[in-house]
């Protein structure tokens, strides 16, 4: 079933009978088997609205990610999150969109600096699982007006609504780009100079570990001479934990860690944990993981495993929470993907899920 | 303003509920005396006021909890309060209700460097959760004018901004986690010192509720690295148009500053008179500040000025000194007590597209004339938050009314371009009638379905944000 109309997709939902699987670009199949027909939202496609001046584009949900990441390269402005790209990681084929994005709420290594996807989108129109179509938000970047359901939806993953349409907030690319490169830590050292490097004033836009190569990054973006400046103070700022070379750009690194390149077609399931900088050395050893790719200074560790582990068992309790992004159907259907809620907050999002989604046709169970 | 009839059966009960009260709380944290619970009747729209049935001032989330479950068995509504510095009435009372006041939950939890964050009670000044870590070098960064008096728990629940928050964000993008505890009385962890839910994004939801999901005791707060230096310039202009496409030019250029102000003439009058700033006698004055250090702040400061020159000001004024910059910031940082010297004022908040602008100011301009009352406008440009100041004398009869009429076309004007009804003061009671304006009967009912799961009595600050007749079957009245 595909449609290509807001009004179209309404109607499908009010009539819908059956549980629906709804699919934008079909890249990031993650979460628990989805019964029902694909509802493919795809041809909800287009740019509403561009004001480079303004920082806000206004897209349709089914936009491809990457026509909307060249019309603004064109401006010289981006999507300051970093979306990241999971076919390699995930063996997908297909085009990411917009709305498959944010629904995932995907953010890449600048989220240390420039905030995720969710902070981004000041927007949302969708259709609720009665077949309403409600918007929230807006086109500008500040607005108190109402409840924020636009953060609500950002990484719902399709369970309160089909979006089909959305407003980001922009920022400009940066003139330069630098990466300081420090070879041989070990995922403490690294932490800890990842730490003071964020804690630092010259405002670090990735910091990044790979534990399989050993290799730490920092980047600094700006002006050239401000550029320039910062890398010179991080350099010396860091000096007590190894060499920084300077690699410039460094941009296939960071596309690197963006899309977690490392883990691409070697076997093992892929978890990613949400934790405190300090303890993500710790969490990872506990881990027992055969690599490790530790971003935003720590604060996101993507684990590669043995097939079937039951990592949160293996790891007990731990101030965060982790999700499997990356397994068999069989194991997928053994370990919730998504990390258990405590009961209140389950409680709370599950009356959520009822009073969007009522006849539980939306994606369900996938987030459960 | 209409307020729902109040619940004369709670009223009725008022001593048995305070004794109930009394039984979990420490005797001087309940307060039902009526000259003492004055004090609460009103908030910064000190234009409505009503006195509650009493006032509770819990000391920690398990007496905020027990007071909850007490309030919901005995079906009185409860309005949370901060500092009550709200403009929107967030923070008024019904005559049936208990204000829950959180000042008493000022402390220091737990501070991590390392981590970058701090928790705090939900009670503690804006400002000095930032005074707690300024001496490492860190920094809270939404910065509402208000920094000094209000409460991080009001700032969640209103998701304030400040003039830095082109750069860092509102508080929803600086908030990692919360305790909230329900009107049921039940106490719930949302989030924490890590980035990002791992389910549905309660936490971006319960921020900018305005008080009316849960009451947040406790939060755990982003904090950041202060910049090596701040520097801002003056530029002054012959029209806000050329002013608005200065701006425009700028953010184009791929510069982003921390803040740009904008004052249209009125407002830069009243501002020279009572604080001489010395400001350009001029239609539109741009403020816009940079940081880093000291050579990053003068190589973006040359990237504005060639940009603002294109534009012929008539000054531009870039500070090189602390003072310098204290002077240029003191006219706009005392436009409110200008304002208010000279009259009474209404203070706006609707946000526009920044494109919009020249087109808003010509409207308001007129409409300003049309109603026979001045208006003021200090905006901030980078955002397209905009802050008219509506001049009228309160003595006078029927001249708040007019304001008020004034106020409403102007925040429908907003909603027309393409912006929304407020930016950063929230609905509270005084837009609760215009978000018809701006939202259909299905995207209000969208929200109110997530008052409905986390307050489904519709207890907790009742009669705000959505108008009455939309949630009139809900309230049961
Ligand atoms: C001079 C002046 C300047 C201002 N400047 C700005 C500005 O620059 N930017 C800006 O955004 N705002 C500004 N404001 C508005 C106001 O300061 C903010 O809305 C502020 O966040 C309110 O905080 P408060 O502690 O005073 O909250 P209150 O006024 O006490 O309450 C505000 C709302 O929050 C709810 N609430 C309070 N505490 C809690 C809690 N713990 N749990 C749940 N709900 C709670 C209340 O029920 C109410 O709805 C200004 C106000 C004044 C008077």
């Amino acid at each position: 079933m595909t449609t290509t109309s807001e009004l179209d997709l309404a109607e499908r939902i009010a009539s819908a009978t059956e549980p629906m699987r709804i699919l934008g670009g079909g890249t990031r199949p993650v979460g628990g088997a989805v019964p029902g027909e694909v509802l493919d939202v795809s041809g909800l496609h287009g740019v509403t609205l561009y004001e480079p001046e303004a920082l806000t584009l206004v897209v349709r949900a089914g936009t491809p990610l990457a026509e909307v990441e060249t019309l603004l390269a064109g401006e010289g402005q981006r999507l300051a999150f970093e979306p990241a790209d999971w076919r390699g990681l995930l063996g997908t084929a297909g085009k990411p969109t917009i709305g498959g994005m944010v629904a995932a709420n995907v953010s890449g290594p600048r989220r240390v600096q420039a905030g995720a996807c969710r902070d981004a989108l000041i927007g949302v129109r969708f259709v609720d699982g009665t077949g309403t179509v409600v918007k929230n938000g807006g086109r500008v970047m500040k607005n108190v007006t109402g409840y924020d359901l636009v953060k609500l939806m950002a990484g719902s993953w399709g369970t309160l609504g089909v979006m089909t349409e959305v407003a980001f907030k922009l920022l400009p690319r940066p003139e330069t780009v630098a990466t300081l490169l420090c070879e041989g830590l070990s995922p403490e050292q690294a932490v800890t100079a990842m730490s003071d490097a964020l804690g630092s004033p010259y405002e670090v836009t990735g910091a990044a570990h790979h534990r399989g190569s050993g290799r730490t990054l920092i980047r600094i973006e700006g002006f050239a001479p401000s550029v320039a400046y910062r890398a010179e103070r991080l350099c010396a700022r860091l000096a007590r934990f190894g060499d920084w070379s300077p690699i410039g750009e460094g941009g296939g690194e960071w596309q690197s860690v963006r899309d977690v390149v490392a883990f691409h077609a070697v076997p093992g399931d892929v978890w990613c944990l949400a934790v405190k900088p300090s303890e993500a050395p710790g969490v990872a050893a506990r881990a027992e993981a055969e690599d490790a790719l530790f971003d935003w200074g720590g604060g996101r560790i993507w684990l590669r495993v043995g097939e079937g582990t039951d990592l949160r068992t293996r790891l007990g309790p731990f101030a965060g929470h982790a999700t499997l992004i990356r397994a068999t159907a069989e194991t997928r259907a053994r370990i919730a993907p998504f990390p258990p809620e405590v009961p209140p907050v389950a409680a709370l999002s599950q009356a959520l899920r009822a009073r969007f989604d009522p006849r539980q046709i939306l994606n369900p169970g996938l987030m459960d | 303003m209409q307020l729902p009839r109040p619940n004369a059966e709670v009223i009725a009960r008022k001593a048995e509920i305070v004794a109930r009260l009394r039984a979990v709380l420490p005797p001087t944290a309940v307060i039902d005396d009526p000259a003492e619970t004055r004090a609460y009747e009103c908030d910064g729209l000190s234009a409505y006021r009503c006195p509650p049935l009493a006032a509770i001032l819990p000391g920690s989330t398990a007496e905020v909890a027990a007071a909850l479950k007490i309030c919901r068995e005995e079906g009185v509504p409860v309005v949370p309060r901060g500092s009550g510095t709200s403009l929107s009435g967030g923070a008024l009372p019904t005559s049936d209700s208990v204000i829950l006041g959180l000042g008493r939950m000022n402390r220091v939890i737990e501070t991590d460097l390392a981590n970058r964050f701090i928790r705090v009670e939900a009670g503690r000044t804006n400002l000095s959760v930032t005074g707690a870590v300024e001496g490492e070098g860190f920094f809270y960064a939404p910065d509402p004018s208000s920094q000094l008096a209000c409460a991080i728990g009001g700032n969640i629940a209103m998701n304030s901004g400040g003039a830095h928050c082109l750069k860092y964000g509102v508080t929803t993008n600086n908030l990692l986690g919360v305790t909230l505890v329900t009107m049921a009385g039940e106490v719930v962890e949302i989030g924490g010192p890590w980035s990002d839910a791992g389910g549905l994004d309660l936490l971006g939801v319960i921020c900018g509720s305005e008080g009316q999901l849960g009451v947040v005791t406790e939060a755990t707060l982003r904090i950041l690295p202060k910049p090596e230096g701040a520097r801002p310039v003056l530029i002054g202009f012959n029209s806000n148009e050329v002013a608005g496409a200065c701006v425009a030019d700028i953010i184009r250029a791929g510069v982003l500053p921390v803040a740009i102000e904008f004052m249209d003439r009125p407002c830069i009058r009243a501002c020279e008179d009572f604080a001489k700033a010395g400001y350009p006698d001029c239609e539109a004055l741009l403020i816009i500040e940079v940081e880093g250090s000291p050579a990053e702040i003068d190589d973006q400061l040359a990237r504005i000025g060639e940009i603002a020159r294109r534009h012929d000001p008539v000054e531009l004024r870039e500070s090189r000194s602390e003072a310098e910059s204290a002077r240029i910031w003191l006219g706009r940082k005392s436009a409110f007590g200008a304002m208010g010297r000279i009259n009474d004022y209404m203070c706006l908040d609707g946000t526009i597209p920044v494109s919009a602008l020249p087109h808003v100011l010509k409207r308001i301009g007129e409409m300003s004339r049309g109603y026979g009352l001045d208006v003021a406008n200090v905006f901030h440009a980078g955002d397209g938050n905009m802050h008219p100041l509506i001049l009228f004398n309160a003595n006078k009869p029927g001249d708040l009314e007019k304001c008020e009429a004034l106020g409403a076309d102007i925040l429908r004007l907003c909603v027309d371009v393409g912006g929304c009804l407020s930016g950063e003061h929230g609905v509270g009671i005084e837009k609760r009638d215009l978000m018809v304006a701006q939202f259909t009967e299905e995207d209000m009912e969208a929200q109110m379905r997530v008052k409905d799961v986390f307050d489904p009595d519709w207890l907790l600050n009742p009669a705000k944000v959505f108008p009455l007749k939309a949630s009139a079957a809900r309230r049961g009245a």
